[in-house]
């Protein structure tokens, strides 16, 4: 009951959010809330399956340039291009799915890189259909086909992205209490036995595998949308290193450390790169800190400290992951 | 026709800086399962250090030589104080790599800006060797035999040397080698320092034949793991045949279909890493 209480004051708090602070902020906490959902969808392969991808932005970019080639191209319906973006995301999900899900461990993670950085390339040297490294530029928000809102605006726009985190996190987490969830956990901790009671372990992986991509690019649509601007940045192995680093600052495992882990960065981000253009070096720093210091993620010491100090709650779905 | 021949001289000259770069990641990677992704970044390195000592000095050989050795100094830094601490676990290797190459990205674009930088050719090498109508570049030809003695050199070192013994005894059964009364945890950081070292070593040559830029560690990166995968883990002749295919498929790939550039080299090794995760030399 007390955890219901608590939802709905954060849910009053991000309603409330866009009327009390500065559009300068506004912007920030729609960032925030774009990379909570990419580091979810991460978070179910690292997570709930200890498989280490490193090539999650191939799935955020590629809806991202989905719905900046549909709307320069003059499909105009927003929720056409995130149905196409994330479609496009969810094929490019299946694709990889197949190849990278034969492999484990160092292997999953050297071809999740190979295979992002190979749409990488694609969209940096095929300058005729992406724009090669200048990129697509002037993506406008359109509106949104009811009542006259235009995504246009920030708090609107806000507004919008919100809901798709709300819608995110509710299908996750719904998921993940689901019987399937269970056996996705019970695949991580011993394949070899759910293998035996029956299941179809690489179906559930893969399944799983496709989900994961599919929440990535919705964050990649939504962010296309956010910046008005892609680039092959956006499908660069930088964006896969944050989203793993956002993944394990928060706590890999659990079901909102990596929306928190990846609100912090944000932030930490925007500050640090407020008074210095050395925001990569910091950033570095902060990695080597957390694998040194914090190998459980922020949350994971919170966790501790609770579970010192009072009864468990959800967390404990997660684990130790470094 | 001699176009073709001279594109394939290309191809193979850059597979054998493959070659030493990805002899390096297969001591690092192969050899002791550390995933270090920073391996580019000490290629790139190498190739700074060579250009600044050169400008500092002006002598081909001391840059050739102490660049490499700094980042050999680094690497032992990298091993000794922080990988060392996370023996099998990957996800903190990867992690702590990672932080690594970010913060040696951005002091080497602070250091040496952003511009494409190349190592002036050797003047004893600037010539070109005449066979009939074509002609090579020598500086090309020295690489190619580099690669070569190289490749000779690291051999007889593994199979034929008792320190080679050593550390083959010392990376199967680690506990063993230690009972016997093998140094293991000092070999370890030795062969790491030796990985850095081939890299960085691979970066002066190819900062020689490419030049450097922010993004060539990735790039390499890449490269390397390709010619691992392609080549099997641990095999330095697999390695160093898959040097010359990634080489030439890369350089072919890049005259003939710019577009799929990346493409062209990791189609094949997503497909080696789906159908048969041991390579083609690998055991």
């Amino acid at each position: 009951m007390r955890w219901w209480v608590g939802k709905l004051c954060v849910l009053l708090l991000f309603i409330i959010l866009p009327h009390a602070v500065g559009t300068y902020y506004v912007s920030l906490a729609i960032k925030m809330l774009i990379f909570a959902i990419f580091a979810m969808s991460l978070n179910l392969l690292v997570g709930y399956m200890d498989l280490p991808s490193l090539g999650h932005a191939a799935f955020f970019g590629v809806a991202a340039y989905a719905v900046a080639i549909l709307s320069k191209n003059g499909v105009e319906s927003v929720w056409l291009n995130l149905m196409l973006g994330i479609g496009m995301a969810g094929v490019v999900a299946a694709i990889f799915g197949l190849l990278a899900l034969r492999t484990r461990g160092s292997y999953f993670f050297m071809i999740t890189l190979a295979l992002a950085e190979v749409l990488w390339g694609v969209a940096y040297r095929w300058r005729y259909f992406t724009g090669g490294d200048d990129g697509i530029p002037g993506i406008a928000r359109p509106d949104l086909g009811f009542i006259g809102w235009s995504l246009g605006d920030a708090t609107i726009y806000f507004y919008f992205v919100f809901f798709f985190f709300t819608i995110a996190y509710i299908l996750i987490s719904t998921f993940m209490h689901s019987i399937f969830g269970h056996i996705v956990v019970g695949i991580r901790e011993n394949e070899l036995r759910m293998r035996s009671l029956g299941y179809n372990t690489w179906l559930y992986q893969y399944v799983l595998f496709i989900i994961s991509g599919l929440f990535a690019g919705l964050a990649g649509s939504l962010s296309a949308y956010f910046n008005g601007f892609v680039s092959p940045a956006d499908l660069s192995v930088r964006v896969s290193a944050e989203g793993f680093l956002m993944v394990l600052f928060g706590g890999a495992g659990s079901l909102l450390g990596p929306a928190i882990g990846a609100g912090s960065i944000v932030l930490l981000k925007n500050m640090i790169s407020a008074f210095t253009a050395r925001w990569l070096l910091i950033l570095g720093m902060i990695y080597v800190f957390v694998v040194m210091f914090a190998p459980q993620g922020v949350l994971g010491i919170i966790s501790k400290l609770r579970l010192r100090n009072g009864p468990k709650h959800q967390l404990a779905l997660g684990r130790q992951h470094l | 026709m001699g176009y073709w021949i001279v594109q394939t001289m290309n191809g193979i000259s850059f597979g054998m800086v493959l070659f030493v770069i990805a002899a390096g990641l297969s001591l690092i990677f192969g050899l002791m399962r550390i995933v270090n992704l920073a391996h580019g970044c000490f290629y790139a390195l190498g190739a700074y250090l060579a250009i600044a000592i050169l400008q500092w000095t002006g002598s081909y050989f001391l840059s050739m030589v102490a660049g490499p050795c700094g980042v050999a100094i680094l690497g032992m830094i990298m091993q000794r104080f922080f990988l060392h601490r996370f023996p099998k676990k990957p996800l903190s290797q990867i992690l702590l790599t990672l932080g690594f190459v970010f913060i040696l990205e951005d002091l080497a674009l602070l250091i040496w800006g952003g511009e494409h930088r190349e190592i002036p050719k050797p003047p004893l090498f600037a010539g070109v060797l005449e066979i009939g109508d074509m002609s090579f570049p020598t500086y090309r030809l020295i690489i190619i035999a580099t690669g070569i003695l190289l490749a000779i050199g690291l051999w007889l070192f593994q199979e034929k040397t008792i320190m080679g013994a050593t550390v083959r005894a010392s990376v199967d059964d680690p506990e063993m080698a230690g009972g016997l009364g093998i140094n293991v945890p000092a070999l370890f950081t030795l062969i790491f320092c030796l990985g850095s070292l081939l890299s960085a070593f691979g970066g002066a040559m190819g900062g020689l034949l490419t030049g450097i830029y922010p993004g060539a560690e990735w790039e390499v990166l890449l490269l390397a793991m390709a010619v691992l995968i392609l080549g099997g883990l641990g095999s330095l002749k697999g390695a160093f045949l898959a040097s010359l295919f990634v080489g030439l498929v890369d350089n072919f790939g890049r005259v003939l279909i710019p577009n799929l550039a990346l493409f062209t080299v990791f189609a094949p090794v997503a497909l080696v890493l789906a159908f048969k995760q041991t390579g083609f030399f690998g055991k």
